[in-house]
């Protein structure tokens, strides 16, 4: 069933001369894990904050369409009833951190310590969060004394916390180095086995490709295309979005290019795919 | 301009040792790219070159001065330093006055103010954003104005500092050109980067750094092929790299055209 319902979204923000999303209309069913891939400016923050009720509560301007998730429609549900079902990542995490904590154990548990959820309980979601995202270390830190990379963990971690329907997550992994990334992949992965919806806007097309089980590309606003991330992260329509391809994807064109391989296999994105595609070449 | 670090150690207050040791020289014009963990020591290692943070023991000489007896005014003549997080660096109600704040404290005059500003607004593809506030700004286009901000203080040594996060492909092309273009004019260009393809492809030696120490220090293509080192400082070699070497490959790949050309001469072999 479907838990994200987006119905001809068209939004733009206070002031602005052209709108910021067109159009945008595509569902998600509850389980999937669904990846935003645009240029910068194409549509995927605005859209991410259009999901987590952001736009138009937080942000007014002028929005025509609907968003609903499990069940309900943003314009017509508070901010507060909103975010018990969705929990948005930003891309940077100087802005979710609330400033009113003083360590990283406190700033994890500050969202559920406004749902009231009872100690022992709080304890466990807390720490065993903590332990997921590998941040157990810096419980007693300053969440202002952590570098990039591991205040990105820690704003990771207070959402998870709230065990949300549908967790939006804004390029998650920008300030990580690659072993991190792959770390705070796998966890928004488990979490997705466990059966939480994603949505994850993100530049990195080989994780993504990796993870999603669907992706959809953004343009100046608008969708593009949308589809399994073998056949959207391979189109030759993603370098003229200004998006890009993984490195496995433009070695593998060019080698088809100029006839080292045939052009039936599909074009690999992923290491392993890339593996696949060149080792398996006939000799 | 020569950059000298000796046997430089730095804590921080409270006694985390970020920088235990570190020696290394970088030529004037050289092009350098620091990888590493996060928590290696790599942005704790520049902010010692302009003076941001000085030695607890050991030093460093920039261009024959040593950086304990000159000011961070001083230094900002000599080296320019590009933030991570460019709200950490911006904080003038224009582009332009933010663009024309450094060269105008360098003492540039009025004439060569404006001819540093529109250069480094050309640049960082900035024309026509002059009376923006900064802050109306996406992060993407933030981050250029945080460059165009350094490019317009026309120092000799340059620093980026993770130039391509939350860039998409075109941005990080146009990076790729003004780095380029800096090396072309002579500058020395150092980059800390995560993104270790666009180090590969751009930089031409590389260093690594874990743990607050130098792990290896070489030639771009030597360096990020030693899997087993990089790995311990949280490291991934390059994507084309890593295929060459799961291959088998004989030699490091830098970018697509090394790779084609690689594959050809081992699908010949084989």
């Amino acid at each position: 069933m479907a838990i994200v319902e987006v119905k001809n979204l068209t939004y733009s923000y206070p002031a602005a001369d052209k709108p910021a999303l067109k159009g945008i209309h595509f569902q998600v069913e509850e389980g999937e894990f669904v990846s935003l891939v645009g240029a910068n400016e194409a549509g995927k923050t605005s859209l991410c904050f259009a999901l987590a009720g952001f736009v138009p509560h937080f942000f007014k301007g002028e929005l025509r369409g609907e968003v609903w998730v499990a069940g309900k429609e943003s314009s017509r549900t508070s901010l507060d009833d909103w975010l018990l079902n969705v929990g948005l990542v930003f891309q940077n995490p100087f802005n979710q951190i609330s400033g009113s904590k003083f360590t990283v154990y406190e700033e994890v548990a500050f969202g559920l310590e406004n749902l009231g959820i009872p100690r022992p309980e709080m304890k466990e979601r807390v720490e065993g969060i903590m332990q997921k995202t590998g941040i157990t270390e810096l419980a007693q830190r300053s969440p202002y004394a952590l570098s990039g990379g591991q205040q990105q963990r820690v704003a990771l971690a207070s959402i998870l916390v709230m065990q949300p329907r549908l967790l939006v997550l804004d390029e998650p992994t920008s300030q990580l180095d690659p072993i991190g990334t792959r770390q705070v992949f796998e966890v928004i992965k488990s979490m997705s086995q466990e059966g939480i919806t994603v949505v994850m806007a993100e530049h990195k097309l080989e994780w993504v490709a990796e993870f999603s089980d669907r992706v959809i590309a953004l343009a100046d606003g608008e969708m593009w295309m949308a589809g399994k991330p073998g056949d959207v992260l391979t189109s030759p329509l993603m370098t003229e979005l200004g998006i890009g391809v993984s490195r496995y994807t433009a070695a593998g064109r060019r080698a088809v290019e100029i006839g080292l391989l045939p052009a039936s296999q599909r074009l690999p994105v992923t290491h392993r795919q890339a593996l696949a595609f060149f080792g398996a070449a006939p000799p | 301009m020569k950059i000298e670090v000796r046997d430089l150690r730095f804590s921080y207050p409270g006694g985390v040792e970020a920088l235990c040791g570190v020696c290394l020289t970088v030529e004037a014009g050289e092009l350098v790219a620091i990888v590493g963990q996060n928590g290696s020591g790599k942005t704790t290692l520049v902010k010692h070159w302009n003076g941001l943070l000085k030695p607890t023991a050991g030093e460093v000489i920039v261009g024959g001065w040593n950086t304990a007896d000159h000011s961070v005014a001083q230094l900002a003549a000599r080296v320019g330093y590009i933030f991570q997080n460019p709200d950490e660096q911006l904080f003038c109600a224009t582009v332009c006055g933010e663009v024309a704040f450094g060269p105008q404290n360098l003492g540039f005059d009025e004439v060569e103010v404006d001819q540093q500003v529109k250069s480094a607004l050309a640049m960082t593809g900035l024309g026509g954003l002059e009376q923006t506030n900064p802050y109306d700004l996406s992060t993407s286009r933030r981050k250029m104005v945080a460059v165009a901000s350094v490019l317009a203080m026309n120092t000799p040594v340059i620093v980026f500092d993770e130039p391509t996060t939350g860039q998409d492909h075109v941005t990080i092309e146009r990076i790729r050109e003004i780095v380029q273009r800096l090396h072309g004019e002579g500058k020395t260009v150092i980059a800390i980067t995560h993104d270790i393809d666009f180090c590969v492809e751009n930089f031409e030696r590389v260093i690594v750094m874990g743990n607050g120490r130098v792990l290896l220090d070489g030639e771009a293509g030597e360096v990020l092929t030693q899997e087993a080192v990089l790995a311990s400082t949280a490291v991934d070699p390059p994507q084309l790299i890593r295929l060459g070497l799961r291959l088998g490959f004989n030699q490091p790949v830098r970018n697509v055209d090394e790779f084609i050309a690689a594959y050809q001469r081992w699908k010949s072999r084989r």
